[in-house]
C-alpha cells in the first residue's frame, strides 16, 4: 500500500496529492509517469509525475476527476493509501539526457493546459535547479481553475491566459504564444506542450509555422503502462508507437493527433454509463442516449 | 460398468452451450473415484518414458501408485519434489505432446490421463490445506527473481526450498504473469487455483513485490550491486506484443489479445463489479491459430460476440492445443483457415471498425523445416464484416530489462541468450529462461528452465562460497 500523506482540492476541479512511494521518487526523473490503483476492483490510471522529493520519498500527482475511477480517487484523504502506485513509468523528457551548457543557449517556451501544468512544473523546477529559467504560458478556462500560479512563479517567467479574461491576458495559449513572438519581441526555438490533446494539436500548428521544435505529452488510454499489450498505441512520423514505451513525449509535428484524439474515444460510451449508472442509481433510464437503458 | 482399460476415464466438463454463456471453469476434473480408477491404468513401468515427457522431471509413476492406495497427501508430496505449480500444470499442460505422448498405454489405445490425475491431486491437496514442506533452515544467501510468471515462481520455488532468501519482483499488480494476465478463467480459475498455487510459493519463504518495474523502479544492476543480491534470474516473458502493420490496425475495435485478455482476466472487465471496461463486440474476428489465438476468441464469445477465427494456414497446422480447439469448436467458434487480413476497414464518420478485408491462401510445398508456407490466391479477396478484430500474432521479450542490464547479451530476435542446462547469460551473476529466452513458448517449458536455472544458481552461489 502506497500512504498518501496530504490531499487537496486545489479548486472545483482539480485534486494534490502527495504520495509515499520511495522507489519511484528515487528514480523517477521529469517527463516520466506514475499508475495508480485505487481498491480490487479499481482500474489502472496513467498521470504523469508533477514533483518529487528523493529525500521524502514522496511523488506528487495532480489530477482532474473526470470518470469513475478517478472520482473514487478524489475521495480518498491524507492517510488513506493506494493499493498500487506504480512506477516510474515512459522515457524521461529529453531535456534531462541533454547537456545543460546545450540547454543553456536553446530558447525554450512551456506551454501548459489545464491539468497539464502539474507535469509541466516537473520539467521547468528541475531546468531552474540547473540554472534555467524557461518562459511557461498556462491557459485556463477561467481564473478559478488557474493552480500552481506561486509555484511557478518561483521558478520560471510566467504568463497566464484565460479563456474569459478573468485574469491577466485573454485567450487561447496559442494566442498567447503570437502575442508573445510577434508583438513583444520573444524568439523561442524550443517548446514543450503538455495539456488536452486539442491543445496540443493547435500548439503544434502554430509553432510548425514558427518553425519552432515541439515536444508533446501523450496521453492515451493505457492499461499496463510497460508496454504488453499496445492499448496507448498511436502514431509518430507513420510509425507505430507505445506511448507507454517510446514516450509519454515525441515530436509534435510529427503525431497524428486526429489518430490519437480518435482512439481517446474508445471507451466514452462505457465510461458515461457507469458514472451515469452511480449518479442516477435506479432513475437512470438511459437519458444520456448513448446506453439505451440499464439492459 | 466394466471399465475399459484402453480408454481413459471421461473428465466431466460443463456443456457446451451452458459455458459458452459462463467464466466458469470448463473442465470439472476427477471425483477421488475416478482418479484411482484412471490411476489403475497405470502400469509402472520400471523404466518409464512418461517422465522423460515432462519438462520438470515428475515421477509419474510415483505419484499415480500413491493415487491407486488412496493416499492422496502422498501423491501430493511426490508431484512436490518436481513441480511448485502442479494445479496450474495438471491443467494447461499440452499433456499430448509431453508426457502422455510418451505413455506406453497411447500404443495401442489411450494414453495415462497424466495431466487430469496431477490436476486431481493438486486440487485435493488444496482442498484439504496440504502445502509443500519448507526448507529446513535458510542458508543466508539472497536471490533476487524477476518476473512472476511461471519460470520465476518456479525457480523462487525451489531456490526457496534449498534454503535460499529469494525475492520477486513484479511489474504488475498481481503475481502470475501469464497465468493472472493472459489465460482465462474458464481454463484457469484465478481465486481458486493461482492464487493458491501462488500462496504456496509464499509458505516456503519467498518475498513477492509487485508493482516494481525492474529496469525503471530499478535496475538488476542496483539489486546485485547495492541490494545484496548475489545472483539474479530474469523471467520478464515475451510480453510486447506483435501487429501485422497492415492498413487500419489503429482504428477503434482493434486490440492486441494482450490488451483484450489483460482486460478481462488481470482487470476482470467481464464483471461488473470491476471498473476496467471491456469493448463487447457483436461479431468479432479473431486473427491468429495459437492457444491465445482461442483463448481470446472464447473470452469474446462469452461476451456476448459471434467469432471467428482467421489463420493463413490449415487447420492441421493450428499451433493451439487439440482439446482448446475442440473445446473452441464445440462452443461455435467458426473457423476462416487458409485466409490472411490485409487491410481492416473503418468507419469514416466513428472511426469504429467496420470490416476487415482478407485474402484467401493455399499451401505451397513444403520449405526446409519441412513447413507448408502459405501462398497468397490471386485476386480472392473478400470481405468480412466485423466490429472488433483481435490480433493474436505472437509475442516477443520487451527489451526494458536487457536495455537496462550492463553485459547481457540479446540475440537478433531480441531475446536474452542463455545456457539451456543452467541458464547462464553472458553476464556473471545472471541467469534467465522462459520465453524472455526461447520467445513465446508453452508454460511447462518456462517451469522447466526455472528449474534449471534454480540449479544452475545454486551451483554457482555454491562455487562463489566454496
Amino acid at each position: 500500500m502506497y500512504k498518501i500523506l496530504s490531499a487537496e482540492k486545489l479548486n472545483a476541479v482539480i485534486y494534490k496529492m502527495v504520495v509515499e512511494a520511495p522507489l519511484v521518487a528515487k528514480h523517477c526523473l521529469p517527463g516520466q509517469f506514475i499508475i495508480v490503483k485505487v481498491g480490487e476492483e479499481g482500474e489502472r490510471i496513467p498521470l504523469t509525475i508533477c514533483d518529487y522529493d528523493r529525500k521524502a520519498g514522496t511523488i506528487t500527482i495532480v489530477f482532474q476527476p473526470i470518470g469513475q475511477s478517478t472520482q473514487k480517487m478524489a475521495e480518498l484523504e491524507a492517510g488513506d493509501a493506494f493499493d498500487d502506485f506504480v512506477g516510474p513509468l515512459g522515457r524521461p523528457s529529453d531535456l534531462v539526457e541533454t547537456p545543460i551548457e546545450e540547454l543553456k543557449k536553446r530558447k525554450m517556451v512551456f506551454i501548459a493546459g489545464g491539468v497539464g501544468t502539474a507535469p509541466v512544473y516537473c520539467q521547468v523546477k528541475w531546468l531552474h535547479e540547473n540554472g534555467i529559467t524557461a518562459d511557461v504560458i498556462i491557459g485556463c478556462k477561467s481564473h478559478d481553475i488557474l493552480i500552481m500560479e506561486e509555484e511557478f512563479k518561483k521558478v520560471s517567467n510566467l504568463y497566464v491566459t484565460t479563456d474569459d479574461g478573468s485574469y491577466q491576458r485573454k485567450g487561447m495559449v496559442t494566442q498567447c504564444l503570437s502575442d508573445l513572438i510577434d508583438k513583444e519581441g520573444k524568439k523561442y526555438d524550443w517548446c514543450v506542450a503538455i495539456g488536452p490533446m486539442i491543445m496540443m494539436k493547435f500548439v503544434c500548428k502554430m509553432t510548425e509555422e514558427y518553425g519552432i521544435h515541439t515536444v508533446v505529452s501523450m496521453n492515451p488510454i493505457m492499461v499496463d503502462g510497460t508496454g504488453m499489450c499496445g492499448a496507448c498505441r498511436l502514431v509518430v512520423d507513420g510509425q507505430v508507437k507505445f506511448a507507454c514505451v517510446d514516450g509519454p513525449e515525441f515530436d509534435g509535428h510529427k503525431v497524428d493527433f486526429d489518430g490519437a484524439m480518435k482512439r481517446m474515444r474508445m471507451y466514452k460510451t462505457e465510461e458515461g454509463r457507469e458514472i451515469l449508472k452511480k449518479q442516477e442509481g435506479d432513475t437512470h433510464h438511459g437519458g444520456c442516449g448513448q446506453c439505451g437503458g440499464d439492459e | 460398468m466394466a471399465v475399459d482399460m484402453m480408454k481413459k476415464v471421461p473428465v466431466r466438463e460443463q456443456e457446451p452451450k451452458v459455458r459458452a454463456t459462463n467464466f466458469d471453469e470448463v473442465c470439472l476434473g476427477y471425483s477421488q473415484e475416478e482418479a484411482v480408477e484412471e490411476a489403475a491404468r497405470c502400469l509402472n513401468c520400471k523404466n518409464p518414458k512418461c517422465v522423460e515427457g515432462c519438462p520438470v522431471h515428475i515421477n509419474i509413476p510415483g505419484f499415480i501408485e500413491q493415487i491407486k492406495t488412496g493416499d492422496f497427501k502422498k501423491a501430493y508430496d511426490v508431484i512436490s519434489e518436481s513441480s511448485s505449480l502442479p494445479a496450474v500444470c495438471g491443467r494447461v499442460c499440452p499433456q499430448e505432446t509431453q508426457c502422455e505422448q510418451r505413455c506406453i498405454r497411447g500404443i495401442k489405445g489411450e494414453a495415462v490421463s497424466i495431466g487430469k490425475l496431477e490436476r486431481f491431486t493438486a486440487d485435493w491437496a488444496k482442498e484439504n490445506g496440504v502445502k509443500p514442506t519448507p526448507a529446513a533452515e535458510k542458508n543466508g544467501h539472497k536471490v533476487a527473481v524477476i518476473g512472476a510468471g511461471p519460470a520465476g515462481l518456479t525457480c523462487a520455488g525451489d531456490l526457496a526450498k534449498l534454503g535460499y532468501d529469494v525475492t520477486i519482483y513484479e511489474a504488475l499488480h498481481k503475481a502470475g504473469g501469464v497465468l493472472a494476465y493472459g489465460i482465462p478463467e474458464f481454463r484457469l480459475p484465478k481465486d481458486k487455483v493461482v492464487e493458491k498455487e501462488i500462496e504456496n510459493v509464499r509458505s516456503l519463504g519467498v518475498k513477492i513485490e509487485t508493482d516494481a518495474v525492474i529496469g525503471q523502479a530499478t535496475t538488476v544492476d542496483e539489486l546485485m550491486n547495492e541490494e545484496g543480491f548475489e545472483a539474479v534470474f530474469i523471467g520478464s516473458g515475451a510480453g510486447l506484443p506483435r501487429f501485422m502493420n497492415i492498413p487500419g490496425e489503429t482504428a477503434l475495435g482493434v486490440f492486441s489479445a494482450n490488451e483484450f485478455l489483460t482486460r478481462n482476466n488481470l482487470m476482470k472487465a467481464y464483471r461488473d463489479d470491476y471498473y476496467t471496461p471491456i469493448h463487447r463486440g457483436k461479431k468479432v474476428v479473431v486473427v491468429g491459430g495459437g492457444n491465445v489465438a482461442m483463448d481470446a476468441a472464447r473470452t469474446a464469445l462469452r461476451l456476448g460476440a459471434e467469432v471467428h477465427i482467421v489463420y493463413r494456414r490449415s487447420e492441421e497446422e493450428l499451433p493451439a492445443r487439440r482439446e482448446e480447439v475442440h473445446h473452441a469448436k464445440e462452443e461455435g467458434i467458426i473457423f476462416d483457415l487458409l485466409t490472411n487480413p490485409v487491410e481492416i476497414i473503418e468507419d469514416e464518420e466513428t472511426g469504429w471498425v467496420k470490416a476487415i478485408k482478407c485474402i484467401r491462401m493455399e499451401l505451397g510445398e513444403p520449405d526446409a523445416s519441412g513447413r507448408r508456407s502459405p501462398v497468397e490466391i490471386e485476386g480472392s479477396e473478400f470481405i468480412i464484416d466485423c466490429d472488433t478484430v483481435i490480433m493474436s500474432l505472437g509475442t516477443s521479450p520487451n527489451p526494458l530489462i536487457s536495455s537496462t542490464t550492463v553485459g547481457l547479451d540479446i540475440n537478433k530476435r531480441k531475446c536474452i541468450i542463455a545456457d539451456e542446462e543452467n541458464g547462464k547469460t553472458t553476464k556473471e551473476g545472471v541467469f534467465a529462461g522462459g520465453d524472455a529466452v526461447t520467445g513465446a513458448a508453452t508454460v511447462i517449458l518456462a517451469m522447466g528452465a526455472g528449474k534449471a536455472a534454480a540449479k544452475g544458481i545454486d551451483e554457482f552461489i555454491k562455487s562463489q562460497n566454496a
